[in-house]
């Protein structure tokens, strides 16, 4: 599973860092998604999901592989 | 469902619309109905949508807009009309003026700065509850513990003076009251925002506190320093301070729960989570105006200029999402419910506000082993007329 983040549409609530801390942090100055790795372990997937879910701003979006 | 009513063959929608009787934690019926039309106070039809993808499809899509001087946006009451003053908040504007504001304050609310003031809350949590136990029993928890607290909180990270807490608060009721008089809402609207540019212009340079800094930026107008300033100290102490006391009630009255929550202290996150949901404590649906035609998934269409109100309690108890959803259960996984609303204006104070049920909550249960209420049930007075659901005072015994 691969994680991109927008920026742009990021409303800073923290519903990602809270969800999945190891993936997930927030620009000290405004709060804006700062993603720490972009292809995580499988153990976090759900997570994952939990998070772009979570989402305000749907500034999350979770690629499947396709194998 | 996409057939077009003449507003004549509409029926009227009121705030507050009254809630069943006996189930005051209950959304009132007239606000869980299937998706449909209505007529609000002044004539204007209005779309109120009650389904939890609606809702949620609603508060996430830019082409709904959220700013108050959009035309055919739908104000609950003559006094919300009045709340628009000649400077909205940053919670009535839309993106970009919207993000440039909100952005400044962001960094003040993130969950790892409100992680650090923990040890801070959980101070001003005991020492509430001190004052509380010295003054003795029956304690009106409302005013002795769950407004100071956030109020306390707030006040601090603002640069307010909580010595004034008397005057704003006695202001904000005024102000969030769904049936004040005509003229009460702008009168109290402009006391609270005089009084915040006065502070602002006061503190202007300093290097502590919210206000402060926002006072000391260049790219901000003296009048959006108030009236965003004006908006953190309402919705930083309004809206915990009911939650607080409306979850204790809400326990109180799920003893099973109450017991549960009690022996498993490490369920109170996920507790206050569906406190929540169940309580939804903004009651009354959030407007918003459509800016181009939209069609949902399940076919329902809103035309360009339509007024919509989303209810975030019906949205909350969506059978789908929340099985059983009139039920309030501790250990269920509330995590998707929009009590905050969701998109862009989600609440930005949202991980403090979490923090603060989490400790109040926690520690009142640890403290005071045999909290209840000192009198029935049926005579607690809830704040029906209030935008912000809550209650007028909880006596409570331990």
């Amino acid at each position: 599973m691969h994680v991109t983040v927008d920026q742009d549409r990021c409303c800073s609530s923290g519903q990602c860092v809270l969800t999945a801390p190891t993936v997930f942090d927030q620009s000290d100055e405004d709060g804006v998604v700062l993603l720490l790795q972009a292809d995580p372990d499988p153990s976090l997937h759900s997570r994952l999901r939990t998070a772009a879910a979570l989402c305000p701003g749907g500034a999350i979006t979770l690629t499947e592989a396709d194998r | 469902m996409t057939s077009v009513h003449e507003p004549s063959e509409l029926a009227a929608l009121g705030f507050p619309e009254p809630r069943a009787e006996g189930c005051p934690f209950d959304p009132p019926p007239a606000y869980r109905q299937p998706a449909g039309r209505v007529t609000l106070w002044d004539g204007m039809p209005c779309w109120v949508l009650t389904d939890y993808h609606h809702v949620r499809t609603v508060l996430s899509d830019r082409r709904f807009s959220a700013d108050v001087r959009q035309p055919g946006f739908p104000f609950l009451s003559p006094g919300r009309r009045e709340l628009v003053g000649e400077q909205p908040s940053f919670l009535r504007l839309d993106d970009p003026e919207h993000q440039r504001l909100r952005r400044m304050m962001t960094g003040d609310f993130l969950v790892k700065r409100i992680e650090q003031l923990r040890p801070r809350i959980q101070r001003i949590v005991d020492e509430a509850l001190d004052a509380m136990i010295a003054k003795g029993q029956p304690a009106d928890l409302v005013a002795d513990f769950a407004f100071p607290v956030p109020s306390l909180v707030i006040c601090e990270l603002l640069g307010v003076p909580y010595d004034d807490h008397e005057y704003f608060q006695e202001l904000s009721r005024r102000l969030l009251d769904s049936t004040a008089g005509p003229g009460a809402v702008a009168e109290a609207l402009d006391a609270l925002t005089d009084y915040m540019a006065q502070l602002a212009a006061s503190k202007k340079g300093e290097p502590d506190g919210i206000v402060a800094r926002l006072a000391t930026r260049d790219d901000l107008t003296p009048e959006e320093v108030a009236s965003n300033s004006v908006l953190l100290l309402l919705a930083g102490h309004e809206t915990t301070a009911n939650m607080t006391s409306l979850s204790v009630l809400a326990l109180l009255q799920n003893p099973d729960q109450l017991a549960r929550l009690r022996a498993e202290p490490e369920l109170t996150r996920g507790a206050v989570e569906e406190l929540l949901r169940y309580l939804t404590i903004v009651h009354n649906g959030l407007p918003r105006t459509a800016l181009e035609d939209v069609e949902f998934d399940d076919g329902l269409q809103i035309r360009a200029g339509e007024g919509v109100l989303v209810m975030l309690g019906a949205a909350n108890r969506d059978e789908e999402l929340f099985g059983d959803g009139d039920r309030l259960d501790i250990g269920r996984d509330a995590r998707r419910h929009l009590a905050f609303g969701f998109g862009v204006h989600q609440c930005l104070g949202q991980p403090l506000a979490r923090v603060e049920l989490q400790i109040a909550l926690a520690t009142l249960l640890r403290r005071l082993p045999e909290l209840r209420l000192a009198i029935p049930f049926e005579d607690v007075r809830f704040r029906t007329s209030a935008l912000i659901y809550g209650l007028h005072e909880l006596p409570v015994a331990w």
